[in-house]
């Protein structure tokens, strides 16, 4: 077992993860789950802020950062949603309830969820994406009176991998939350839309002038959706997007995760679009 | 001796009492590294007396080239700097971050608690010094820090020695990081004197240091040895193998991101990552896992790592600097532009490493004038 002693000297260093109990395994779909975890101390505090990451160690195998999906008020459990891509996250497929997994964090800057106030909220979700803005949307639907009117857009490839589909459900059926969701290939039962999400942005119902938008997804997505929000008229200072690097560290140490002077571990993964816009552009940065 | 040493304060050492130096620092309890003669090459190791140091030995260096000749004088700071550097006593190349035993579905996380070493730096550079304290806002003075760096830094005891023997590839006279600009950061500053006595200026730039120089016979300069001193600083300077114009780097290279120019360096550069792993101030590292074959145990290790790798920026799917011109780019932005965004001075010290342990001679200070040179090129308009 752990013991508060080594909680504690794991506080102080931010490189020693800290030893979760794998509460339950949740198939979301073919090729994504989420871990809800709880630390093995159960006096240990969680706090994050929604788009904030951990990194999650996987015994003997490696570490890899991923955005907790979970509630942010929910201070008991730790919730990570993640896909299968690689030697780590497939590792993890096989944990079971019972499982010990370490994890580090939280890191990273969060979703504007103090600027969007007052304003209408657009959430613009690629595929495994919607994971890191599920946070945000917790957050808003618990102080819904402090937000103006709140739309998700959100694509996937199919209908098979529509993360969190029951949520979904219930989210599209209250009216104070407009859910669209769009597919790159559609199944013969599939009634909803088809394309690309960016293709959303166009006709969501919003106040251009008055909207906080944070867009979460495939860099080339989030390139996009930033384009279709700007001809809407969303200006560039009121977009957020996350982004992705390879991190080891998660603390600004390792230097991996550089888009030119930015730690993306620490000075990111969330940014205004308008202080990053020239980083976004450059290939291969 | 009738006078009390204060910090700054500059007297003579001579030669024969060199050892007494050594015995001084070690009576404290550091354990002494300096350059010493290897494979063909002055590296950093331990070192006992002033007799392991590379006494009569020079190095001849410029891009892709490095070869080691017998003085005709038996100077102890004959040569500039080799391919070590500072950073492997202070910021180990392999370092042990934790270990892990499985008891069953769980495992037990056991932090490694390591004493970290007293270390004394003997014959540390000027641009070394300045790489050091580079290396001090990277490591130890930002919002998280390494703690052992923190640690071996914060004990070790600093010997400066300033040089005059600047290589082929050295340029830290147009940084201001040398030949003899100490800065701060260090505990006793030394000067050594060939002509006439054999002998050395030494000062005092702590407490510590004071400690130690006033335990030692010295005595009071007089102004031949001033004029000396400024004499070898001067020859120095007319030595320096080559120059870097730090105006306006930071835009420069922001804006010649898209040059095609970065394309031409790929066609030279091997890749190899010598420059990251000889550069006093690159401070990538990675993470490696070793478990035993049973898979009862793990421990994680962090090593060095370097940017010219395509692991490096792997994200799911591919790397993020695919191709090797975004691998060079990045290096180099980041060396002389993005650090200063990042820390606030340059990654660049102007020790020449990475221009002489360049297997292909790439020479950081010539791409420099060139991307100048070219300012307002594009790289997508010429391709």
């Amino acid at each position: 077992m752990a013991t508060s002693i080594e909680l504690t000297q794991a506080a102080r260093d931010p490189m020693i993860p800290v030893p979760y109990v794998v509460e339950r395994f949740l198939r979301e779909t073919n090729d994504t789950f989420s871990l809800e975890l709880e630390p093995f101390d159960p006096t240990y505090e969680l706090a994050f802020r929604p788009g904030q990451f951990n990194m999650l160690y996987v015994f003997g195998v490696g570490e890899v950062p991923i955005s907790i999906s979970g509630d942010a008020t929910d201070t008991k459990r730790l919730v990570h949603t993640t896909r299968e891509v690689g030697v780590v996250t497939r590792a993890m497929r096989n944990l079971k309830a019972g499982h010990t997994i370490g994890a580090r964090g939280p890191f990273g800057t969060s979703w504007p969820m103090e600027e969007a106030k007052g304003h209408d909220v657009v959430l613009v979700a690629g595929g495994i994406g919607l994971a890191p803005l599920r946070p945000a949307l917790y957050w808003i639907l618990r102080n819904r009176d402090e937000y103006g009117k709140v739309v998700l857009l959100y694509g996937t490839r199919s209908p098979e991998d529509i993360l969190y589909s029951k949520e979904l459900a219930k989210w599209r059926s209250q009216f104070d939350l407009e859910v669209h969701i769009t597919v790159d290939r559609a199944t013969t039962e599939w009634r909803g839309n088809v394309g690309v999400v960016t293709k959303l942005v166009g006709r969501a119902p919003f106040d251009p002038t008055d909207t906080v938008a944070m867009v979460c997804g495939p860099e080339i997505m989030m390139r996009f959706a930033v384009e279709e929000l700007t001809k809407r008229g969303v200006a560039e200072a009121n977009i957020y997007v996350s982004m992705e690097r390879n991190m080891k560290c998660g603390v600004g140490l390792c230097g991996h995760c550089q888009l030119r002077g930015e730690f993306v571990c620490k000075d990111g993964p969330v940014y205004r679009y308008d202080l990053i816009e020239p980083l976004f552009v450059e290939r291969e940065l | 001796m009738t006078r009390t040493l204060r910090i700054g304060d500059q007297v003579v050492l001579d030669r024969e009492r060199l050892a007494g130096l050594f015995e001084a620092i070690r009576k404290l309890g550091y354990v002494v590294h300096g350059p010493i003669l290897s494979d063909g090459a002055i590296v950093l190791g331990p070192i006992e007396s002033d007799r392991d140091l590379p006494i009569g030995w020079r190095d001849r260096q410029d891009a892709g080239t490095y070869r080691l000749e017998r003085r005709e004088d038996d100077a102890v700071f004959g040569y500039a700097v080799g391919p070590h550097s500072w950073k492997r006593l202070l910021f180990p190349p392999k370092r042990s971050l934790w270990r892990a035993e499985r008891e069953g579905a769980r495992f037990h996380l056991l932090p490694i608690v390591e004493d970290t070493p007293k270390l004394a730096l003997f014959g540390v550079r000027p641009c070394e010094m300045a790489a050091i304290r580079v290396q001090d806002r990277v490591l130890a003075n930002g919002q998280y820090q390494d703690s052992n760096y923190a640690s071996r830094r914060r004990q070790a005891f600093v010997v400066v020695a300033d040089c005059h023997e600047p290589g082929g590839g050295c340029f830290c006279a147009s940084l201001g990081t040398g030949p003899t600009e100490q800065g701060e950061g260090w505990d006793l500053a030394m000067t050594e004197i060939l002509q006439g006595r054999h002998r050395f200026l030494v000062r005092a730039g702590s407490s510590k240091g004071l400690d130690v120089l006033r335990a030692l016979p010295w005595t009071e300069t007089s102004p031949a040895d001033l004029q000396a001193a400024e004499r070898q600083r001067q020859r120095a300077l007319r030595r320096m193998g080559r120059r870097m114009n730090p105006e306006g780097a930071k835009e420069l290279l922001y804006q010649a991101a898209s040059d095609n120019h970065w394309d031409e360096i790929a066609q030279r550069c091997l890749m190899c990552g010598n420059c990251t792993m000889a550069c006093p101030t690159c401070f990538c590292v990675t993470v490696v896992d070793r478990t035993s074959l049973d898979g009862s145990q793990t421990e994680r290790e962090r090593v060095w790592d370097s940017c010219f790798s395509l692991e490096f920026s792997y994200i799911h799917g591919g790397s993020v600097r695919f191709s090797p011109y975004a691998r060079y780019r990045h290096w180099m932005t980041h060396k002389l532009a993005s650090w200063q965004d990042q820390f606030g001075t340059m990654g660049c010290v102007g020790c020449g490493r990475c221009i002489v342990w360049c297997p292909v001679g790439i020479d950081i200070t010539e791409e420099l004038e060139t991307f100048r040179s070219r300012v307002g090129g594009n790289r997508e308009a010429v391709r």
